[in-house]
């Protein structure tokens, strides 16, 4: 195992490598020259070159690499271009928002997807399944715009259940005042497909010979399903899911943006609009990196629940 | 209902609704008695509805799409089986009757341990305790004789072999000493030496806890040696009962005498294997004569194999290597037109040779010679033109046919890719003739694997390789997943093809009579290595090794008299 962990690990330097590379050179080649964008519209060529000395690009190319290099290592990446901030606090403060609403999406979203999937697996082909097949089609057919539209304007506007957006102080208030509306609007187009790929584990689990066993044991259909059943479904939904956590790094970008939620997503939107290059290059290093880190995570906790996984 | 009678079947009528809502048959009403503390065989080909009157009676088909005739009556002990429901029903199941299956390794749940899965049972049905009941899943792991049982029952199942798996079912089976043991087709997917051990141990266990057994299989000559009374069925219905004595002496059904004949026999080689049908038409069966084999020194040699090895790498800490050497030095030459079998148990490395010599393995040591030319040495450019002349079949034809794929697009692929045939009608034409050569029908073209039986999609495998007029065909336990019926079939056909084309056979089989009937001479592995080698009929009659003979003994010699 530990050997296993290893050997992993050093199989990442290449690959952060290759991401630094490629990140790299996506900057500086297709990138536009950011100077441009600095010095604003009335530039002297004297004050574009004071711009340009300022950011390293009269540097020689393997000079600002190595320069990319060392942020990545230090993960220090300067100063973000538009708030003169520090990149490290301006993700920090970005991070949570994003983190609070993804999080508590996808916690909700597999507890009722999970048990939602193994009943509509257990009466397959019956009444409850057709129905619950026609809802999640219906509501996967509908933009996440309609959703948040009227929501906002009938849940928050008229009736008043939630606040129509904004973010407050303090991890609890925003948890349970306004993560609720959004996450509610992120469920509806989550659900439906969610449902649908895990009934097909558990559909595919309840064929197997060993539910004959279990039945053949004696066990009540129960015991079948919440033992037998969901132990071997879990396992591709949890693969599924470690594999989209990096993504909760980078936040729900249209319910941030449409919710004014000060997170990941919006800071996205706004350095992309701005070319604030040290804020888009930090974040991908980080998602590089954070998909590279739970990918390991991921084979780790699959060899927990799977003991059929062996590690080499 | 007789005293010594513990489960009655009367009028089983069951049947399957289609997608349409169509119903097709499968048991026609049939009648048979399980008394106590007897064995009785239930013996028949896939389809004849074997399996369905076990699942019926455990109420374990699927009750969507099931309909059993309300008139069908299974009574055990005085009680109505068919009519239980709910707590009684799981009362019944596993604690009066259990059941054991096909398959060990599916039929045990992958992520919890063999132990827990017993201790289930326990826990469920003698209202023992989680420790008492792991202990007591310990004990009956000592019973059915597994080795180290105490380790083994923290064991998760694939960690096991196939034969101890299926002795951790059994275990599972008699934890609550049950009164009736169903054992569906136990010893199917195991080796014949293995299955001789499990046979062994339920007959064992019965005497032992005076149970009775319902034995249900495809082989008749299986049964012989240990079933009290014997059941023949074919297409849903009951063609002959009696005692296993007069079964097998007297059979009074022609389809129980065509099932006693169309295993191969290790003192006789008839030209043809008696099949089903041979029987079933007006006249009977004729033996037909015996055929002679060996190799000549007329042969011409077409594969010469000389010290073939391979060895797989396994890791081992951080940076470390293991080899484990899976083919040790295996020489051998292959005459055109002649059969060379290859006998072993799993993991012996046999169908490592056949894997390296189609280079789907890459050796590491020896040489191939085809022809005077290496096939082990040759670039992979210089590989291609030899791939079409050694083909290979493997053993399960449900996985190694492209289910996406209709049978044309199986058959007319490879000749694309070796450019035979200049146009696809061309190709098409040919699919059909060889279709036709291996005894399906034409309009099995635009079929799906799925659409055919075990024995028919062989065929289709078979006819895969025809399509490339192949000189060698390599074939890998090619027919040890069929039924013994089909699996004669498959073997007449194959030796008619060799008649017909002098086609080279490699046969790779862990079945000894098989191998006996169709090789020519015969190779012994175990481990890795060659144990025997020499011409089929003298390594039968003197076998040298002592491997060899366990392997021998191993052979269901069907029922014999028990004062001899």
């Amino acid at each position: 195992m530990l050997s296993y962990i290893i050997r992993r690990v050093l199989q990442m330097i290449p690959t952060l490598f290759g991401v630094m590379l490629l990140v790299f050179c996506l900057f500086s080649v297709f990138g536009g020259d950011p100077s441009l964008v600095l010095a604003g519209k009335h530039m002297t060529p004297a004050t574009l070159a004071n711009v340009r000395a300022q950011l390293g690009l009269d540097q020689p190319l393997t000079t600002q690499f190595m320069i990319f290099v060392k942020q990545v290592f230090t993960l220090d990446f300067g100063t973000s271009w538009g708030s003169q901030q520090p990149v490290r606090d301006v993700l920090a403060s970005r991070v949570g928002p994003s983190l609070t609403l993804s999080g508590a999406l996808l916690v909700v979203d597999l507890l009722l997807a999970v048990p939602l999937a193994a009943l509509v697996a257990y009466f397959r082909g019956g009444l409850t399944d057709r129905i619950v097949t026609i809802c999640c089609t219906l509501a996967m057919s509908i933009s996440a715009l309609v959703y948040i539209v009227a929501g906002q304007y009938l849940l928050a506007y008229k009736w008043g259940l939630f606040p129509v957006g904004g973010w407050g102080h303090g991890f609890w208030t925003n948890l349970l005042i306004y993560v609720p509306l959004p996450m509610l609007m992120g469920l509806m187009v989550s659900l439906g497909p969610d449902i649908r790929f895990y009934r097909s584990f558990f559909v595919e689990e309840m064929n197997h010979d060993y539910v004959r066993t279990a039945r053949a044991k004696g066990l009540s259909e129960q015991k079948v399903m919440l033992k037998h059943v969901l132990r071997n479904a879990l396992i591709p939904v949890v693969t599924t899911v470690m594999m989209s956590l990096p993504y909760l790094l980078i936040g729900a970008l249209v319910l941030e943006s449409f919710f004014q939620i000060p997170g990941m997503g919006n800071e996205v939107v706004r350095a992309m609009n701005n070319s604030d290059f040290p804020i888009i290059k930090a974040i991908t290093v980080y998602v590089a990196l954070a998909t590279m880190v739970f990918n390991l995570l991921a084979d780790l906790i699959y060899k927990l629940i799977d003991p059929r996984v062996q590690l080499k | 209902m007789n005293q010594d009678t513990l489960l009655q079947v009367r009028n089983l009528k069951v049947s399957f609704r289609g997608e349409e809502g169509e119903l097709t048959e499968a048991l026609k009403g049939i009648n048979f008695d399980i008394p106590r503390n007897r064995t009785v065989a239930l013996v028949g080909e896939s389809g004849s509805g074997k399996s369905v009157t076990s699942m019926a009676i455990m109420q374990l088909l699927p009750a969507r799409n099931t309909v059993i005739d309300p008139a069908s009556q299974v009574t055990f002990e005085g009680r109505d089986l068919l009519a239980l429901e709910g707590a009684e029903l799981r009362k019944m199941r596993g604690k009066d009757i259990a059941m054991i299956f096909q398959e060990p390794m599916s039929s045990l749940n992958p992520v919890f341990t063999v132990g827990d899965q017993i201790a289930e049972t326990l826990m469920l049905h003698a209202g023992l305790g989680r420790r008492d009941a792991f202990k007591r899943a310990v004990a009956l792991l000592t019973e059915v004789g597994l080795p180290d049982p105490e380790k083994r029952a923290k064991a998760y199942p694939h960690e096991l072999s196939g034969g101890q798996q299926q002795r951790v079912m059994i275990a599972m089976a008699i934890a609550c000493e049950p009164k009736l043991l169903i054992a569906d087709e136990p010893t199917t997917a195991l080796d014949v030496t293995i299955q001789k051990q499990i046979l062994q141990l339920l007959a064992d266990l019965q005497k032992k806890h005076g149970m009775s057994v319902l034995f249900i299989t495809h082989d008749l000559g299986l049964v012989g040696e240990f079933a009290d009374d014997v059941v023949v069925m074919r297409h849903g219905e009951i063609r002959e009962a009696g005692s296993v004595e007069q079964i097998f002496n007297a059979p009074a059904n022609p389809y129980t005498k065509a099932l006693l004949n169309c295993r191969p026999h290790l003192d006789s080689r008839p030209l043809r294997l008696a099949v089903i049908d041979d029987f079933m038409q007006p006249g009977g069966y004729v033996k037909p004569g015996e055929r002679v084999r060996g190799y000549e020194a007329s042969d011409e040699i077409i594969l010469d194999v000389q010290h073939l090895a391979k060895s797989f790498d396994i890791r081992q800490g951080l940076f470390g290597k293991r080899q484990f050497h899976a083919v040790k030095d295996v020489s051998f030459q292959l005459p055109r037109g002649k059969t060379l079998g290859i006998v072993g148990e799993s993991g012996s490395g046999k169908t490592t040779v056949g894997l390296t010599l189609v280079r789907l393995h890459q050796a590491t040591g020896g040489k191939a010679l085809f022809h005077g030319k290496d096939l082990l040495a040759m670039s992979a450019r210089e590989f291609h033109e030899y791939k079409r002349r050694i083909q290979i079949i493997f053993q399960n034809p449900y996985a190694s046919l492209n289910p996406r794929f209709t049978v044309e697009q199986i058959l007319t692929e490879p000749m694309m890719l070796h450019g035979i045939g200049r146009v696809q009608m061309e190709r098409v034409k040919m699919a059909q003739a060889l279709l036709d050569r291996v005894g399906l029908p034409a309009r099995s073209l635009s079929r799906y694997p799925h659409e055919f039986s075990g024995g028919q999609r062989q065929r289709i495998a078979i006819a895969r390789c025809l399509t490339l007029k192949p000189e060698v065909l390599i074939c890998d336990e090619s027919v040890s997943a069929l039924d013994v019926s089909v699996q004669a079939q498959v073997l007449n056909l194959l030796q008619e093809l060799q008649d017909e084309y002098k086609l080279s056979y490699l046969f790779i089989s862990h079945d000894l009579a098989v191998v006996k009937h169709i090789s020519d001479q015969v190779l012994v592995m175990n481990k890795g290595e060659v144990v025997e080698q020499g011409d089929s009929d003298a390594i039968y009659r003197a076998p040298a090794a002592a491997y060899t003979r366990k392997l021998l003994d191993s052979i269901p010699t069907g029922w014999q008299p028990q004062a001899a």
